[in-house]
């Protein structure tokens, strides 16, 4: 047991002409959540595939609670659970039926009844999966990826699409499944289900790992001064005093003002000379500073400093 | 989005949504495949039970054989050949109603299965591709069953006599044994390389030309002779006329249909275990 869940190391991924991952690593500790964070398109299904042995990598190594994906595919099979996407029912199966059939092919599944009661899909266990909500379809595919009890589950953007109840039922049993020791490896493209769910966020973008380490760790050395003023901030002016690697940004607040942001490259972090340098050059210009504070990045923020793209859903 | 500071970024799961006991013990990880019976048979039991419920395949499989039966049985529209209607009729329905199921039903099901990505799901659970083709024949097997009993009810009400003996009892179930692996093969051959609409369209459309061209409702005898070489080498006219030979005329098929049934499962195979997506 001493083996990682997923080990990938410099997996190379191509489609025709296109390369859809070129050289990402990330480890995947056992018990543990792992979160692969990223605009659609960056590379997250991919690398998923490959690691359910679903796709064949062109490149780098893949170990599945140490063993190949693909050669090793049958001694895997019962031991990982997979939520694909979308899909992957016959439309005209009822939901029970369906469950009860993956919980078949295991020698000690998870009763399929318990499961349906607590993803609220008891009602609609008659009912055939193509006349389920997008939600319940989702619910249900998660029920499978886990009606097995395996050691490790993927789940492929499990929220994606989902009303705040649903979604809450699915991190629930997110945090179950890591209470009970199994390691879970899931894509998202939502900050706020990473920084919720995940030990381990890997920021992915363009098909290869742009940072990666826990929530805190990723936001911790990340902060930031902002305040608001009343009048415009020359920000050229703040930026050229502030010390190499600082920039500022400005953004409207709610309430119509201006809130300025100023963040520094520097890797040591941002330090008390830096918000002194702030305050320092706004006494300068005869600004008050309103609601000035030093916080922490959110994973958003890092996100888009990182990738410098917006998130796309 | 209010809550912009992060000041709790440690992610603590179990203060969010707490975890009871029991739940532990829910998901802990148990892992192991079943034998393999216990998911062939529940394959097969989950396939058979979504093509009876399938209301379009239910009127292929079964409401227009019946019709088709009945209808020309008690009517003399159509020429059937010589002898009572029923027992001219019954062997070419037969044929019909096992490809229905074999082919155009198997290949509808397993196109769209494909298509919303069943097959691939199905790949990442420990039911082996063999246990899904098994599953698969086996309802298949199942579904044509109950459209034989059906059928052989019905033709017996309308007062069938077919010349059945041990040995045409048996040659029977060969050419229908052989006959569903050729269809078969032919609709996973279609399934797994089409998309899901080319081969609802194609497979309804082979089933129609069939219905008219392999011997169904009348022999081949009475198309022109060039004619009538070119569709003996179809697998439903091979199945039609063997049974229309066994059943009706009581007397053996000749080698020639089962070598074309023969021929058509292992092309058809052969392509179809190449040529196969899965996703």
């Amino acid at each position: 047991m001493d083996t990682a869940a997923v080990e990938v190391v410099d997996l190379v991924k191509r489609y025709g002409a296109t390369t859809a991952v070129t050289g990402l690593s990330f480890t995947a500790r056992r018990g543990a959540v792992t979160a692969l964070l990223g605009p659609n398109g960056a590379g997250k299904t991919s690398t998923i595939e490959v690691c359910e042995g679903f796709r064949v990598r062109d490149g780098g190594k893949v170990r599945v609670l140490g063993l190949d994906p693909v050669a090793d595919a049958t001694a895997l099979k019962p031991r990982v659970g997979v939520m694909p996407q979308s899909g992957g029912v016959p439309t005209g199966a009822r939901a029970a039926e369906w469950l009860r059939l993956l919980a078949s092919f295991h020698s000690s599944p998870i009763e399929p009844r318990l499961l349906l009661e607590r993803l609220g899909l008891t009602s609609v266990s008659t009912t055939p999966f193509r006349r389920l909500s997008g939600g319940q379809q989702q619910r249900l595919s998660l029920a499978c990826a886990v009606v097995g009890r395996p050691e490790l589950v993927f789940l492929d953007e499990p929220t994606a699409g989902l009303d705040p109840q649903a979604r809450r039922a699915t991190w629930d049993l997110v945090t179950s499944l890591r209470a009970a020791g199994v390691a879970v490896i899931l894509s998202t493209h939502h900050m706020e289900e990473a920084e919720r769910l995940a030990d381990h966020v890997v920021v992915i973008d363009r098909g290869a790992v742009v940072a990666q380490g826990s929530p805190a760790a990723l936001t911790e050395d990340r902060r930031e001064v902002c305040f608001q003023a009343a009048v415009p901030v020359d920000t050229e002016a703040l930026g050229a005093a502030l010390p190499a690697g600082g920039r500022v940004s400005a953004a409207e607040a709610a309430d119509g003002r201006r809130e300025y942001v100023v963040t520094t490259d520097d890797p040591a972090g941002l330090g008390p000379e830096f918000l002194a340098t702030v305050t320092a050059w706004c006494a300068s210009a005869g600004l008050l500073a309103e609601d000035l504070r030093v916080r922490r990045r959110t994973l958003e923020d890092v996100f888009l400093e990182l990738t410098g793209r917006e998130l796309r859903d | 989005m209010t809550e912009h500071t992060s000041s709790t970024s440690i992610p603590t799961p179990a203060s969010d949504g707490v975890s009871p006991p029991d739940d532990i013990a829910l998901f802990t990880p148990a892992p192991g495949a079943a034998p393999l019976w216990r998911m062939v048979a529940a394959q097969a039991g989950l396939e058979l039970r979504v093509m009876l419920r399938h209301g379009e395949q239910f009127l292929l499989t079964m409401v227009i054989p019946v019709l088709l039966l009945v209808g020309f049985s008690l009517t003399t529209v159509l020429d059937v050949g010589e002898g009572p209607r029923v027992d001219a009729l019954t062997p070419g329905v037969l044929a019909l109603a096992i490809m229905s199921t074999s082919f155009t039903g198997l290949a509808i099901g397993t196109g769209f299965e494909r298509r919303y990505g069943v097959l691939k799901r199905l790949g990442a659970t420990p039911l082996s591709r063999f246990g899904l083709l098994a599953a698969k024949t086996l309802a298949v097997l199942a579904v044509q069953g109950i459209q034989i009993a059906v059928l052989c009810a019905v033709a017996l009400a309308l007062g069938w006599s077919p010349a059945l003996g041990a040995g045409t009892a048996a040659a029977s179930l060969l050419l229908v044994l052989l006959a569903t692996a050729a269809f078969s093969s032919l609709a996973l051959l279609m399934a797994g390389t089409l998309r899901a609409e080319a081969t609802l369209a194609g497979a309804n459309l082979v089933y129609v030309l069939m219905l008219g061209l392999g011997g169904v409702l009348f022999p081949t005898s009475s198309f022109p002779g060039p004619v009538e070489s070119a569709v003996a080498l179809l697998p439903i006219t091979a199945l039609s006329s063997g049974l229309r030979t066994a059943l009706a005329d009581g007397s053996l098929p000749g080698l020639g249909v089962y070598a074309v049934l023969a021929v058509w499962v292992l092309v058809a195979g052969f392509l179809a275990s190449r040529l196969f997506r899965w996703d």
